[in-house]
C-alpha cells in the first residue's frame, strides 16, 4: 500500500502499522479498549499478502510467551493488550528484557486497579517504566499522542528495537486507541528475506551454520559473577537509549511562567488548557513526554529552570510526577492533577488545576 | 475555523456513522478532524454519542465539554447536553420524543423533524443524513462534493449505490430543518 490520507481509530492504526512495517507475527488475546487491533489484523488477512502470522492465543500468558518463541528466531513478532492484560505479561516481558530479545508490546490502558473499567486511564506509568516484572531490567516505552503517532511509532518501534536488542511498550490508553483521526499512511516495509533477517538478527536461533557456535536464547545464568557482567551490559544499553534515545515535545515553554507536564491523551487534553491559559493571559507552556523511558530528565530540567510551578496532568494518581520531581530535583513548585477509573479530565478541570494548585 | 459538535441519541440511530461521514468529509477537504465516541457499556441499547472536530488548524484535545453544535436526538440526550453549547452556539433536536424542549436563552436552536420526514419517505435507514443536511444548511462546514468523497471512504464498497439515497437525504434535511430561536 502506498501513502494514503484515511481516517481511522488509534487501535486500527497500530494493526495495520504492523502490516506495513513488516512484522513477522501478531499473537494476542481479545480485551477492550484494544479488540480493534486484532479485529482489524483478522480483517485484513495479512497471511494472505505479506504472510504476517497472525494468531490469537488462549490467554495473555500464552501470547506473550508465543511472541518470546518467535521473536527468539529474530522475527518481528508483537502483541497487544490492555492493563490486565499486560499485567499478565510481566513475567514474560522480564524474560524477554533478560534475554535481550526485541519485540513489540503495545498496552492501551484502562481504569485498574484489577479488571476495573474499560474506559481510559493512565494508570500503568510504574508498571512501564519501574518494572512491572522482577529484575534490573526496562522497557524502551514509547507514548503516543495522537493516532498517527500509533501509525508511525510501530515503525519506529522496530527501529529500536533492533538497535538495542530489546523488547520496545507502546503505552497508549483508551482514550487514542478508539479517537479515528486523519493519518497517512506509508508505502510498505516488505518482511525481512530470510537473508536479511540473519543479518540484522544474527544472535537468532535461525539454525547453526558450520562458522559459529550455537546461539543460545536465555535469562539464565547461574554463575554469579557473569549475571554481573550481563547486568552492567544492560544498563550500559540503558544508558546509551538515555544518552540518545530521548524523545519530547515542547509547546510555547519559551516564554511560559508554568508548564503542564503530560504523555498520550492527557497531553492533548493539556494542550487545550493550555490555549485557554494563553487566552486569560496567563503564560502556559507545554512539555509533552513522548518516551518514558527514557525520561527526557535533562530537557525537562533545563525548561524548569525558568518556571515558577509546573502541574503534572496524568489520568492517574500521580505517577509520572515522581519523575518529573527528580528531574528538577524538587526545585519548583509541582502538582499533580488527573481523574481515575475511566474519567477523563476536560481541559477546564485541567486550567482550574493549573489556577487553584499551582498559580494561587 | 474550528468546529466542535457532539452528536447524541440512541445506539441504533446512527449518531457514531453520521460523526464518521462528517469527519470523513473533514479530511477529504484536508482538514483536520478527530472523532471521539463515548465507548464502554453505555452504548448497548442506551444513548450513544460521539465528539466531532473539525478545523483547519492542529487539533488540541479530542476530548471536549463545551461544543459550538450539540445535534441531538432523545430526550436524554437534550437533558444531559443543552447546558454544554457553549453561549451563542447551536442546538439543532430532532422533536420526535422529546417532551421538555430546550429553554437556554442564550443559545440559536434549530429543530429537525427527520424521524417522521424519513418514516413518511420510508428512508428510515438513512434519517441521519436527513439530520446531517439540516446541520450543513446551517453551518456549511463541509463543501457538497467532499461529503460525497466522504460516504464513499465510509461506506463499504458494496454500499456504494446507497450514496445517491444517502446525498438525497442530506438535500431533504437541507430543507427541513426550522428555526425555533435565533439570536
Amino acid at each position: 500500500m502506498a501513502r494514503e490520507l484515511k481516517l481511522m481509530k488509534g487501535n486500527e492504526a497500530i494493526a495495520r502499522a504492523m502490516i506495513a512495517s513488516g512484522t513477522d507475527g501478531y499473537f494476542g488475546y481479545p480485551i477492550t479498549p484494544q479488540s480493534e487491533v486484532m479485529e482489524t489484523l483478522m480483517a485484513e488477512k495479512p497471511w494472505e499478502t505479506t504472510g504476517m502470522t497472525v494468531l490469537q492465543a488462549e490467554s495473555e500468558v500464552a501470547s506473550i510467551n508465543m511472541v518470546y518463541g518467535g521473536a527468539a528466531t529474530g522475527k518481528k513478532v508483537a502483541t497487544s493488550s490492555s492493563s490486565p492484560g499486560i499485567s499478565l505479561m510481566q513475567e514474560g516481558l522480564t524474560y524477554l528484557a533478560g534475554a535481550e530479545i526485541p519485540c513489540l508490546i503495545v498496552n492501551v490502558m484502562r481504569g485498574g486497579p484489577g479488571l476495573g473499567t474499560i474506559q481510559p486511564s493512565q494508570s500503568d506509568y510504574f508498571q512501564s517504566v519501574k518494572g512491572g516484572g522482577h529484575g534490573d531490567y526496562q522497557l524502551y516505552t514509547l507514548a503516543p499522542a495522537s493516532v498517527q503517532e500509533m501509525y508511525d511509532f510501530v515503525f519506529d518501534a522496530w527501529d529500536i528495537a533492533f538497535k538495542y536488542r530489546n523488547p520496545v511498550l507502546i503505552l497508549s490508553d483508551g482514550a487514542i486507541g478508539q479517537c479515528m483521526e486523519k493519518l497517512y499512511t506509508r508505502d510498505n516495509v516488505a518482511r525481512w528475506t530470510e537473508e536479511e533477517r540473519r543479518k540484522n538478527a544474527p544472535w537468532g536461533t535461525w539454525g547453526k551454520p558450520k562458522d559459529r557456535a550455537h546461539n543460545i536464547i536465555t535469562s539464565l545464568e547461574l554463575d554469579s559473577a557473569r549475571q554481573e557482567v550481563f547486568n552492567l551490559k544492560l544498563q550500559k544499553k540503558y544508558a546509551e537509549m538515555k544518552e540518545n534515545e530521548v524523545r519530547y515535545e515542547t509547546l510555547n515553554c519559551e516564554d511560559a511562567d508554568y508548564i503542564i507536564v503530560a504523555y498520550g491523551s492527557s497531553s492533548r487534553i493539556a494542550m487545550k488548557a493550555m490555549q485557554m491559559a494563553r487566552e486569560k493571559g496567563i503564560k502556559v507552556g507545554l512539555f509533552r513526554l513522548i518516551t518514558l523511558f527514557p525520561f527526557p530528565t535533562k530537557q525537562l530540567a533545563e525548561v524548569a529552570a525558568h518556571v515558577k510551578g509546573i502541574l503534572c496532568v496524568e489520568m492517574s494518581a500521580g505517577q509520572m510526577i515522581e519523575d518529573v520531581k527528580l528531574a528538577t530535583k524538587c526545585g519548583v513548585k509541582t502538582e499533580h492533577f488527573g481523574r481515575f477509573g475511566g474519567i477523563i479530565p476536560t481541559p477546564g478541570e485541567v486550567l482550574e488545576a493549573l489556577e487553584n494548585k499551582i498559580i494561587k | 475555523m474550528t468546529e466542535e459538535i457532539i452528536i447524541a441519541g440512541f445506539g441504533g440511530q446512527g449518531v457514531l456513522s453520521m460523526g464518521k461521514i462528517l469527519a470523513y468529509s473533514g479530511v477529504m477537504q484536508d482538514k483536520e478532524v478527530s472523532w471521539m465516541p463515548s465507548y464502554g457499556p453505555e452504548m448497548r441499547g442506551g444513548t450513544a454519542n460521539v465528539s466531532v472536530i473539525i478545523s483547519d488548524e492542529r487539533i488540541s484535545s479530542p476530548i471536549i465539554n463545551q461544543f459550538d453544535t450539540a445535534i441531538i436526538l432523545n430526550q436524554q440526550s437534550l437533558d444531559k447536553f443543552e447546558a454544554s453549547v457553549k453561549p451563542g452556539g447551536l442546538l439543532i433536536f430532532d422533536p420526535n420524543g422529546i417532551t421538555h424542549e430546550p429553554t437556554r436563552k442564550d443559545i440559536n436552536i434549530y429543530k429537525i423533524a427527520a424521524t417522521a420526514k424519513a418514516q413518511e419517505l420510508g428512508i428510515s435507514k438513512v434519517f441521519n443524513m436527513v439530520v446531517l443536511g439540516g446541520f450543513l444548511k446551517l453551518k456549511p462546514i463541509v463543501d457538497k462534493q467532499y461529503i460525497h468523497e466522504g460516504l464513499e471512504h465510509s461506506l463499504p464498497q458494496r454500499h456504494w449505490n446507497l450514496i445517491p439515497q444517502n446525498e438525497e437525504a442530506i438535500e431533504i434535511g437541507k430543507g427541513l430543518i426550522e428555526c425555533v430561536q435565533q439570536l
